[in-house]
């Protein structure tokens, strides 16, 4: 079902769909960026299509990227045939793609969510603030090369040494993982982001280049030679 | 309460104490609770609240919806860095005396939420009485550290304290002899 969106796309669009793709039946397309919010429009008004649920909209950050960094992706449901679709477009950062709240007012708050967590402007939103963080923080949380360990607190953490109640648990003891220590964290000098970058980046090295993976092979290599 | 003597006999008997003794004693039976619940920790909450585990036995079972009239903050649940200014106000709102309670892992160091978004631990931002380890805690640990709460008032204790595991689960530790840890 569909397959018949995609050449009802590919049929209006011809080259301007620039990649199609079919995973278990999910079918999805890449839009160039200007063509977003046209192609969008057309999902949505034309007979055939008649893609009116807006399911989500979200973003993808990829780094390492150069041609563009961002994926924005675009899901969609038509409540009439029922076919699903997956729409989706390359982002430069600093690029706007154009907004859909126009088409359906759900993507309101979907972008306001990806400029808040990622930090993706949309052309023309109606209202485009941060949604669930708050406005004195700085940067975006899901860039992946936002660190990973830093908080911008509201209210400023406690002094203990001016109250007699001290909290029980030592500096270190308060944190789950007890990775860094907190004036790095709050200072936000630690180098330390996110696991893909600190592999790019020889920060950290990969699983399998761990002294446990190597044990592991050499276990492995021991029982093989056994057997034999 | 602390030393009691009586004074007479027969018919008419007289009690002496300390005046601050009888107010800790009258605080410490009538605590006025003000939950800030936030997250899945409130389900427990509930359950202690109601007449199986009965918080009522402890004098604690009126909750007040404007902290100026409470006694006992509750922090129940994960506090993200954007309620940091709300839990700081509603603690300057209470009125002295008063107590804070962090139940569960989430309220007393962040539980596994380390990231930007979790205050790790409210006593960041507020000083904290009581912690309740547990995820979530179950009845017996809250009622557990209601009991602790009760002494240190009594005791005008204001040292932070952990709710300890109980060794035999049906004796409230700190109570008695055996099953303290």
């Amino acid at each position: 079902m569909t397959q018949a969106v995609v050449d009802r796309l590919k049929a209006q669009f011809e080259e301007r769909v620039l990649e199609t793709s079919d995973a278990f039946g999910d079918h999805e397309l890449v839009i160039a960026v200007t063509d977003w919010v046209e192609v969008a429009q057309f999902m949505k008004d034309d007979g055939d299509l008649q893609m009116d649920h807006f399911i989500d909209l979200t973003a993808i950050d990829y780094p390492e990227r150069e041609s563009a960094r961002f994926d924005v992706v675009l899901m969609l449901r038509s409540s009439v045939t029922g076919a699903r679709i997956r729409m989706r477009t390359y982002v430069k950062d600093g690029e706007e793609p154009g907004t859909l709240s126009e088409v359906w007012s759900g993507a309101n708050w979907a972008e306001r969510e990806i400029w808040d967590m990622f930090g993706i402007k949309f052309k023309d939103h109606p209202d485009l603030r941060r949604i669930l963080l708050y406005e004195e923080f700085v940067g975006h949380p899901l860039r992946k090369d936002y660190p990973i360990d830093k908080a911008q607190p509201l209210v400023p953490y406690r002094e203990v040494d001016d109250t007699d109640k001290l909290p029980p648990f030592g500096i270190e003891e308060g944190q789950p993982f007890a990775r860094i220590d907190w004036e790095s964290r709050l200072a936000g000098s630690d180098n330390q982001v996110s696991p893909a970058i600190g592999v790019q980046q020889g920060q950290r090295r990969t699983l399998s280049d761990s002294e446990a993976a190597q044990q592991i092979q050499a276990r492995i290599a021991e029982r093989m030679a056994k057997d034999e | 309460m602390g030393e009691l003597k009586v004074i007479g006999g027969g018919g008419e008997v007289a009690v002496t104490t300390r005046l601050s003794d009888l107010l800790q004693w009258a605080r410490k039976w009538s605590l006025f609770q003000y939950p800030f619940v936030t997250a899945c920790c409130g389900m427990e909450f509930m359950a202690t609240a109601a007449p199986r585990y009965d918080i009522a036995r402890f004098g604690a079972e009126a909750p007040r919806f404007s902290p100026r009239q409470s006694d006992v903050l509750w922090i129940v649940g994960t506090i993200s860095q954007r309620q940091g200014p709300v839990v700081r106000r509603i603690w300057e709102q209470m009125a002295d005396p008063k107590w804070v309670i962090a139940f569960g892992t989430c309220a007393s160091c962040g539980g596994f939420y380390d990231n930007y978004a979790t205050i790790p631990g409210v006593d960041k931002v507020i000083p904290v009485d009581v912690y309740i380890p547990g995820c979530p805690p179950r009845p017996e640990a809250v009622l557990d550290a209601l009991m602790l709460l009760q002494d240190k008032i009594q005791a005008n204790d204001r040292k932070p304290i952990i709710v300890p595991p109980r060794l035999v689960p049906e004796r409230a530790p700190g109570r008695t002899g055996e099953g303290h840890s």
